[in-house]
């Protein structure tokens, strides 16, 4: 491997990073809060996870190109969609998480005196961690895989190798751009499971 | 003796269908006052309008001499242990940070909650030292009902709730706890409101013995209950035949 292509790799790899990172960190700022809402208000919970589920069954091929008219090319637009995938997981696993606290538990911390936000941050929260930060895992992992298609309306990544290499019909290329993505996957997969273990209350 | 809690004229309905009706009781200080019935006779939620956690329908309930609804609901709830069947411990806090949750929640100094725990940890007859530190899921059935009760009674509340507190208890433990019961009455002296459907639970612990019928409510002494004639009374009583007299 000449140091050209290792170096190219490298940098389409940390703008791969930043293309994931952005965007969980996005989805996830508007997630949470979004679960623990959504956890007390049962009636509208069924509109906004049909919503949410609906929003993931678009092809991201479409739904990126139904952005570009609006948003134009770019990272942008890039994480725009990425973030409408990388919401639903992290807004279900925080709804289930604290939903499916213990009603002993959750009763009996109301009826020994903590307010309705003692019970959230030191009760539901603490225990819907682990149901948190697998969500977390699943939309990384799925944005790692998703990110490659952002370069298809300019938005770098790892996907440039992957287009690229399409174009060229050269598989070598393709490689360059799918074993990173793949690595990182799995680098991010452990390393959110590991997490997920150590977070684990009790 | 002063009235602890006093409840008049007590009715709760769900979609316009009666659970209680008219209901009247007085707890008295360190008296146990045992509410008996089969199971959705209203039980669970008398106690749940106690403290709050339902609105009756109608009636009045004075909690220390004021209205219950003139309390700030958290501060009327922290005068209240409260015991459930399921204990409702916090899976992720051990033994000690369980019991201590009131004394935490008002404040208390580290080392006043501390003494507090490992005095009531002694007891409810499980030595600090070994379990402390413990996890709820570390614990037998009978060891999580023994700590739910003394952190029920951590920070000294002039009432305590218990909902079926050892009906899920295996019947040694059972009997062991409720001696423990008793045991912690004599020294403790706390009015409580004990809710169960078992009649030998409710004569062995009963300074007297709430009967619901329908959604009504009759008290009675343990030995006037004895002599109930009611069809409700003879039902329960008749679950004790065939035991050794």
């Amino acid at each position: 491997m000449n140091s050209r292509l290792a170096s190219e790799i490298f940098w389409l790899s940390l703008e791969h990073a930043e293309l994931v990172l952005i965007t969980i960190a996005v989805a996830a700022t508007a997630g949470l809060p979004a679960g623990v809402a959504l956890a007390r208000r049962a009636g509208i919970r069924r509109w906004v996870m049909g919503f949410a589920n609906l929003a993931q069954t678009i092809p991201s091929l479409a739904l990126f190109g139904f952005l570009l008219p609006f948003i134009g090319i770019g990272k942008r637009t890039a994480i725009i969609a990425l973030c409408l995938y990388a919401l639903l997981p992290i807004l279900r696993n925080t709804l289930i998480g604290i939903v499916g606290v213990d009603a002993a538990v959750r009763e009996s911390a109301l009826a020994m005196g903590m307010t309705p936000r003692q019970v959230l941050w030191q009760v539901e929260l603490p225990l819907a961690v682990p149901s948190i930060v697998a969500g977390l895992r699943i939309a990384t992992v799925a944005t790692i895989g998703t990110a490659t298609i952002a370069a298809a309306i300019g938005g770098g990544g790892l996907g440039v190798f992957i287009f690229r290499g399409i174009a060229m019909v050269d598989t070598p290329t393709v490689l360059a751009g799918a074993v990173p993505a793949a690595l990182m996957a799995l680098v991010a997969d452990e390393g959110l499971e590991w997490m997920e273990r150590r977070l684990s209350p009790g | 003796m002063a009235a602890i809690l006093e409840i008049q004229n007590l009715s709760y309905a769900i979609d316009g269908r009666p659970i209680l009706r008219d209901v009247s009781l007085s707890v008295a200080e360190s008296e146990t006052l045992v509410l008996l019935g089969r199971s959705g006779s209203g039980k669970t939620t008398l106690l749940k309008m106690v403290n709050r956690l339902l609105q009756p329908s109608a009636g009045a309930i004075r909690f220390e001499g004021k209205d219950s609804g003139a309390w700030d609901a958290i501060q009327l709830r922290r005068r209240m242990g409260y015991v459930i069947q399921d204990s409702g411990l916090f899976p992720h806090w051990t033994v000690e940070a369980n019991v201590g949750l009131v004394p935490k929640l008002e404040n208390w100094q580290a080392d006043a909650t501390r003494h507090r725990v490992e005095m009531l940890l002694d007891m409810v007859g499980l030595p600090p030292a070994e379990f402390r530190l413990r996890y709820p899921r570390q614990l037998s059935g009978g060891q999580k009902q023994r700590v739910g009760i003394a952190r029920a009674l951590a920070a000294d509340p002039p009432l305590l709730l218990m909902d079926e507190p050892f009906a899920a208890l295996d019947p040694i433990t059972r009997f062991d706890l409720q001696r423990q019961f008793l045991e912690l009455r004599r020294t403790v002296r706390k009015a409580a409101l004990f809710v169960t459907h078992d009649v030998r639970e409710a004569l062995a612990l009963a300074s007297r013995i709430g009967l619901f019928t329908n959604g009504a409510l009759e008290v009675f002494t343990p030995d006037e209950f004895r002599a109930a004639q009611s069809a409700e009374a003879r039902a329960f009583l008749a679950t004790l035949q065939g035991e050794a007299s």
